[in-house]
């Protein structure tokens, strides 16, 4: 099948909302080079499940090309149709399996040594459709609160090396009451601005006490039983013979009642974004500093939050060859607070990194703070970077002095 | 990032930190070219396995996660700040363009063998050397084809001998492994969660207890000593050196790709310890008679990790985007006949590594893309 074959009944497999977009832009999809139109459809298709941040940012892509005139449209899609497409791909499923395309597509590129045309082709064509959209700026100014090292009692890590250049280094903030400090400003937060997915937690361990439904919440715990199940799913392929690349294809098919997720309520948009977690994510599935950091990264460039608090917890030991070949059943895991205030530091570093893509980020605010300790990071635009602070301070204070409260 | 700040970035770095020369490809070379090599030359190939990114090894910050190879190594090496892999960033597929010198383009997770000839099918049949005198050290059921090509002049029995220790492992450990020991032996990183290890071979175990003089016992009971799989891969390599002294040995580290879990401790963790290992094997070389003076050791990552900046990945933990951090790597190279403490700028590929050791070994890499690198044998 070509695009051009493309017709209204080809999309009955998709969801309400995605058909009706495929349909409305059917014209417009029948032009497009197959190996843009995949990945297009791989974002369509899953339209009636993504965030409101990211159905905005699909819509205005499609009015970004339609509103091109033909030659400038095709000057657009050029680099793409340069792209060879072998015989074997183009019998593939694309218009109902475009993941499994995208992966398949994916592989071709590598070992035809297209990649890197077609890599700095997609970057071109989103830096452009980019300026197109009109950004949505945050109806206040973005806060991210990341909590890291719980259960360090002392350390001499270096803390913050990455982010130290771009904030003040706070050595003494009294830390008593700090995590339920940082909760009221999510609370807050959320009470002023209401909108959906707008504020997030995500936690290594529990979910905060008690239940708030006015965020976004996430945690690790809470997903235990989906991450048991996906490992039973992962090992039963394993043990089958199948390779990883099918592997892969199997994640990429699943859905949430597969791990005893429910996506039928109102909030099917979050629990595909669980899913997602543990399919997509590597290491998401045993160590809850993978997770967290992975959900920042996805929860950020999917949902565009305007607060998210992380809050980083240890993670499994990683067991050495001596305790694997020698272990003890009755032990309890062994966690590794240490290794995962490594962890969680760079991690903290990557959700600033995201933070940085996202439209008014400028003018946000952005704390890591070492839980149960006076050091903490602080960047904010008023601020001056690289400068340390070592005056004692409090989480209220500091509320104050960033215009919290 | 364009290529060339990288690799400014690194000179820089090795210049404050060591005093390196620099030493640039031009017609003055001449006068530093290598002594004439001696007739039993060896050489031992090191992946710095999984990749790693300047940032945690030759950038200030990571300086202190490879103290063995500024310190100890890097004094007595032509460090290549620059090497370039222009192939697919996937761990076998990457492994086997850098062993026959040409960038193949299989499907990383197939199990086939490299198309192009390999470096141990040309230095055996040039040199008429048996199989005993070539081998390879790998990591994951996914490189046990890697000795040998389906290149239709070569192949049948022409490639080296290749030892998966962890496949070793589950052999010797077999109905008894526990669990735990089962985790131990998961195969590669780059799955969302650990593939296990293939059962182990049992009669590959026999033969290779046999030809390393190994006790399946002594075999457990030492693997029980080690902390990480890297550890038993390089015990493996030290039990060969000393039982058959091959000329040809190319051994694949891989702990450091534990990153794919997104732990970033465990991925430093990884350096650290290849760091530590690269060192013991130069010292094992130093030690042995049979090696002592004769060997050239090169030690390159196959290939780098995704930058922090690139949106479409995820840092450290990955090698997806193709970017220029992945892209770029490093090598060291040192033993008779290679400059000391000096640094080369310039950029070379990764496939360069054949025929230059086609020149060292005196064999001819005929279907190699590559190029001798001119620093360190003859143009």
């Amino acid at each position: 099948m070509t695009p051009a074959q493309l017709k209204p009944e080809s999309f009955q497999h998709y969801q309400p909302q995605a058909r009706s977009m495929a349909e409305r832009h059917l014209a417009l999809l029948q032009t497009l080079p197959l190996s843009f139109l995949s990945l297009l459809l791989r974002e369509v298709i899953a339209y009636d499940r993504k965030f409101p941040s990211e159905r905005r940012e699909l819509d205005y892509q499609f009015s970004y090309l339609a509103s091109l005139p033909e030659a400038a449209r095709e000057k657009e899609l050029a680099p793409f149709r340069a792209i060879r497409v072998g015989g074997d791909l183009q019998r593939l499923d694309w218009v109902d399996q475009p993941a499994r395309f995208s992966e398949a597509l994916s592989a071709h590129l590598w070992s035809t040594h297209q990649i890197d045309e077609f890599h700095g082709a997609a970057i071109a064509y989103m830096d452009r459709a980019t300026v197109a959209v009109p950004p949505l700026l945050p109806k206040m100014p973005r806060l991210t609160v990341v909590i890291i090292g719980q259960g360090v009692s002392k350390t001499n890590f270096a803390l913050f090396r990455k982010l130290r250049a771009y904030g003040v280094f706070f050595t003494n903030v009294d830390p008593e009451g700090g995590l339920s400090t940082i909760a009221e400003w999510l609370g807050r937060r959320a009470a002023e601005v209401p909108d959906r997915y707008a504020h997030w937690f995500i936690s290594g361990g529990a979910e905060l006490s008690p239940a708030q439904s006015e965020f976004t919440s996430i945690s690790y715990e809470a997903l235990a039983q989906p991450r048991a199940a996906m490992s039973t799913v992962l090992r039963k392929s394993f043990e089958s013979g199948m390779g990883s690349e099918a592997i892969r294809t199997r994640l990429a098919a699943m859905e949430p009642a597969d791990i005893g997720l429910s996506a039928t309520g109102s909030d099917a948009a979050a629990t595909w974004f669980q899913l997602s977690l543990l399919s997509e994510g590597s290491g998401t599935q045993i160590f809850s500093t993978s997770f967290v950091q992975w959900a920042a990264r996805e929860a950020l460039r999917r949902a565009h939050p305007v607060t998210m608090v992380c809050r980083y917890t240890p993670r499994v030991r990683s067991s050495s060859m001596k305790d694997l070949l020698t272990p003890d059943p009755a032990k309890a895991p062994v966690m590794d607070a240490e290794g995962s205030l490594m962890d969680a530091d760079m991690g903290a570093y990557q959700t600033w990194l995201n933070v940085q893509r996202l439209p008014g980020a400028g003018e946000g605010k952005f704390l890591c703070w070492f839980e149960g300790h006076g050091q903490l990071l602080a960047i904010a635009p008023e601020w001056k970077p690289g400068t340390q602070e070592n005056r004692p301070t409090t989480f209220r204070q500091l509320a104050q002095d960033l215009q919290l409260s | 990032m364009k290529f060339g700040s990288i690799s400014e970035s690194r000179r820089e770095f090795l210049r404050l930190t060591t005093g390196a020369a620099l030493l640039r490809a031009c017609p003055a070379l001449a006068q530093h070219a290598p002594k004439p090599a001696p007739a039993d030359r060896k050489v031992v190939v090191v992946t710095f396995g999984g990749g790693a990114r300047d940032e945690e090894t030759f950038m200030p910050d990571g300086q202190e996660n490879i103290p063995n190879l500024l310190n100890l190594l890097l004094p007595r090496a032509t460090f290549f700040s620059q090497v370039i892999n222009r192939g697919i960033l996937g761990h076998y597929v990457a492994t086997a363009s850098l062993a026959t010198g040409a960038y193949e383009s299989f499907n990383n997770f197939a199990d086939v063998r490299p198309s192009n000839p390999t470096v141990f099918e040309y230095y055996r049949r040039d040199r008429k050397r048996p199989a005993s005198d070539a081998w390879v050290i790998a990591p994951s059921n996914g490189f046990r084809l890697i000795g040998e090509s389906g290149h239709k002049l070569y192949g049948n029995g022409s490639g080296a001998g290749v030892i998966l220790p962890k496949r070793l492992l589950s052999a010797a450990l077999g109905a008894s492994a526990s669990d735990a020991d089962k985790h131990l032996l998961v195969d590669n990183y780059e799955t969302p969660l650990y593939a296990p290890a293939m059962a182990g071979d049992l009669e590959q175990l026999n033969r290779m207890a046999s030809i390393l003089k190994l006790s399946m016992a002594d075999f457990t009971a030492h693997a029980r000593t080690l902390a990480s799989p890297d550890e038993l891969s390089v015990f493996l390599a030290q039990r060969l050196m000393r039982e058959l002294s091959p000329s040809l040995l190319w051994i694949t580290l891989h702990d450091i790709d534990i990153a794919h879990s997104g732990a970033y401790s465990l991925y430093i963790e990884g350096i650290r310890s290849t760091d530590r290992l690269c060192a013991e094997l130069w010292r094992t070389i130093e030690k042995d008679p049979e090696y002592a003076g004769k060997t050239n050791l090169f030690i390159l990552p196959d290939f780098g990790r995704d930058g922090d900046t690139d949106s479409g990945g995820n840092g450290f933990q990955h090698h997806r985007t193709g970017d220029t951090l992945s892209r770029t790597t490093w090598m060291i190279a040192m033993g008779p006949g290679f400059r000391e403490n000096a640094v080369v700028d310039r950029p070379i590929e990764s496939i360069d590594l054949v025929p230059t050791l086609g020149a060292l070994l005196r064999f001819q890499p005929s279907l190699s893309r590559g190029k001798p690198i001119t620093e360190l044998v003859p143009a």
